[in-house]
C-alpha cells in the first residue's frame, strides 16, 4: 500500500459496464461444440474487484474485452488464453496483485487444455517486465496461493463480499 | 506414438517431482497434496508402496534420495527439508532442517553423500554437512543469487555445486580453505533457469529456462588447450550449444542420462522431448539431435523428468495432471 497513507489513485476514471451477452441461435444447442470466445474470458474477469476501490476491473477498464485474446481448439486440441490488463496508473503498486487476481480467476475456471498468459498492456506500468515475469511464474503463484492471508485479500474473493484493508504481503512481491 | 509403459495415480494435486533411488528399485514422486509417495515394481506393474500424507504441513517440491539408498530428503513450501529414515519399510521423520526465510525449492545430495545443498526463493544456497545420529550442521549459508533459487545439484562425482535461478544464472560453488563459495557464474538464458543437470562426467551442464531453450556448457579447466581464459585458475564454464525452436512453453526440468547420455525435457508445452549428442561431435561445439518427441505426455505441463539410474531408457515424468507416468524408451537407442 502507499506509505503516504490514503489511496494511491483517489480519483480513478469510472467506466460504465458492458451489458449481458447477446445469445445466438445454438447456445441451447448441446450438439454444436462451444469453444471459449474472448467474450467468455471477459465475462470470467470483470467482476473481480479492484484492491483498493469498491468497483470492478471492468469498471476501471483495467481489462476489457478487446484485451482478451483466445485460441481454443476444443477438446484434444491445444489452446491458448492472453490476457492483457492495464494498470490505472503507471506506478500503481496493486498491479502485480491484479495480474494475480485475473490469472488465478482463470486457472480455477478454464479447462487444462487451454494454457494462460496474463501480462501488463504494453507500456502501462513502469515495472511492467519484471510483474509480467512473475505472473509467468507458476512456481510463485502456487506458492503465493497457499498463502491464506493473500486469499483474504478483497480481489482475490468472489465479487459480493466486501473489500478490507490491505496490506502487502511478502510472500507475492508488490513490484 | 509412444504410449506410455504405465499411468500412476494417487496424488491429489499436481506433482511437481519424480526422483529414483541410487538402486533404480523405488520411485518417488511428491506435489502440492503435501505428500511423498513411494511407488516400486511388484511382478511388472508399477505400485504404490507407501504414501506418506502429511510429509510436510504445505506442497512438498522436491525429493532426493541419498547415495546409499538408505535416506530421504524432502522439501517444501513449508521453509523445511526432512529427512527421512528408509532403512525398513516403517519410515520415520528423523531430522527437519531449517533455516530458509520461505518456500525450499529443491534438495541435493552429493555423491559421496556427506553433504546436503538447499535452495528457496529467500535467494540463498544452503550447504550442510551429515553427520553421525542423524544431526545436520550447516556450513555454508550463501545468498549469492539476486532472486528465488529453482534448483540446486551436485556434481556427479566431486563436491563442486550449481545452482539454477529466477535471476537468469546459473552459479558454481565449492569449498577452499573451509569456506563455500561462487567460482563460477553463468550468463546467457534471457529468462529464470528452471533447471540443471550435469552430464555422467560432470565435466558438462545441461540447463532449461522459461525462455524456452536448452544451453549446455562445457568446463575448461586452466591450461585448457583451446585457450579459454581460466581466471583466478578457476574452471571456466561456457556455453557450447543451445537447442531452440523446439519448445512452445517454459521448459521446467531436464534430466541427463548417466548410462545412455540422452537429455530429456519436461515442458510446460505438455510434451516430453529427448535429445542426444551426435557422435564424433567436436567438443567444443557439439551437436544435438532430437530424437524422441512425445506430444500430450499428459494433459497439462510436465514438471519434472527423471531417468532410471540403472534400467537404460526408462523415464519417469510428473505433471500438473496430478499424475506419473513411466515411459520406455530402450527402442531408440
Amino acid at each position: 500500500m502507499s506509505g503516504r497513507g490514503g489511496l494511491e489513485n483517489i480519483n480513478p476514471q469510472v467506466y460504465g459496464r458492458a451489458g449481458n451477452r447477446p445469445e445466438g441461435p445454438n447456445d441451447w444447442n448441446d450438439d454444436v461444440p462451444d469453444l471459449f470466445d474472448a467474450r467468455e474470458i471477459f465475462d470470467l474477469i470483470r467482476h473481480i474487484r479492484d484492491p483498493e476501490h469498491p468497483l470492478s476491473l471492468e469498471e476501471l477498464n483495467v481489462v476489457e474485452e478487446s484485451a482478451c485474446e483466445v485460441e481454443d481448439m476444443g477438446e484434444g486440441g491445444q489452446g491458448k488464453v492472453v490476457v492483457h490488463f492495464t494498470p490505472t496508473i503507471p506506478h500503481c503498486s496493486m498491479a502485480s496483485l491484479i495480474g494475480l487476481s485475473i490469472r488465478l480467476k482463470l486457472l480455477q475456471t478454464l479447462p487444462a487444455r487451454l494454457k494462460v498468459d496474463v501480462r501488463i498492456t504494453p507500456g502501462t506500468h513502469a515495472s511492467e517486465l519484471a510483474i509480467n515475469k512473475q505472473l509467468a511464474d507458476k512456481e510463485r503463484v502456487a506458492a503465493a496461493v497457499e498463502n491464506p492471508q493473500l486469499l483474504e485479500l478483497p480481489c482475490l474473493r468472489l465479487p459480493e463480499q466486501t473489500p478490507i484493508e490491505t496490506q502487502e504481503k511478502t510472500v507475492w512481491s508488490v513490484v | 506414438m509412444t504410449t506410455a509403459l504405465q499411468t500412476l495415480t494417487g496424488h491429489k494435486d499436481r506433482v511437481w517431482n519424480v526422483s529414483w533411488n541410487p538402486q533404480g528399485t523405488i520411485l518417488t514422486t511428491c506435489g502440492t497434496d503435501h505428500s511423498i509417495r513411494i511407488w516400486a515394481k511388484e511382478g511388472d506393474t508399477w505400485t504404490s508402496k507407501n504414501v506418506m500424507s502429511d510429509a510436510h504441513s504445505r506442497t512438498v517440491r522436491c525429493v532426493a534420495w541419498s547415495p546409499c539408498g538408505n535416506t530421504l530428503a524432502s522439501a517444501s513450501f513449508d521453509a523445511t527439508v526432512n529427512i527421512w529414515d528408509c532403512k525398513t519399510a516403517d519410515i520415520e521423520c528423523v531430522a527437519t532442517l531449517e533455516g530458509h526465510d520461505n518456500e525450499v525449492k529443491c534438495v541435493s545430495w552429493s555423491a559421496s553423500g556427506s553433504l546436503l545443498a538447499t535452495c528457496s526463493r529467500d535467494k540463498s544456497v544452503w550447504v550442510w554437512e551429515v553427520g553421525e545420529d542423524d544431526e545436520y550442521e550447516c556450513l555454508a549459508v550463501m545468498p549469492s543469487h539476486t532472486q528465488d533459487v529453482k534448483k540446486v545439484t551436485f556434481h556427479p562425482s566431486l563436491d563442486i555445486l550449481a545452482s539454477a535461478s529466477y535471476d537468469n544464472s546459473i552459479k558454481l560453488y565449492k569449498e577452499s580453505n573451509d569456506d563455500w563459495s561462487v567460482f563460477c557464474t553463468l550468463n546467457g538464458h534471457e529468462s529464470t533457469v528452471w533447471s540443471i543437470a550435469f552430464d555422467g562426467s560432470g565435466q558438462r551442464l545441461a540447463s532449461c529456462s522459461d525462455d524456452r531453450t536448452v544451453k549446455i556448457w562445457q568446463e575448461y579447466q586452466p591450461g585448457n588447450n583451446e585457450g579459454i581464459a581460466t581466471p583466478n585458475n578457476e574452471p571456466a564454464w561456457k556455453c557450447v550449444c543451445t537447442l531452440s525452436g523446439f519448445h512452445n512453453r517454459a521448459i521446467y526440468d531436464i534430466a541427463w542420462c548417466r548410462l545412455t547420455g540422452a537429455i530429456a525435457t519436461s515442458c510446460g508445452d505438455d510434451v516430453i522431448h529427448v535429445f542426444k549428442e551426435q557422435p564424433q561431435a567436436d567438443k567444443n561445439a557439439p551437436m544435438f539431435d532430437l530424437i524422441l518427441t512425445i506430444p500430450q505426455a499428459h494433459t497439462d505441463d510436465v514438471n519434472s523428468v527423471s531417468w532410471n539410474p540403472t534400467v537404460a531408457g526408462l523415464l519417469a515424468s510428473g505433471s500438473d495432471d496430478c499424475t506419473v507416468k513411466l515411459w520406455d524408451f530402450t527402442h531408440i537407442f
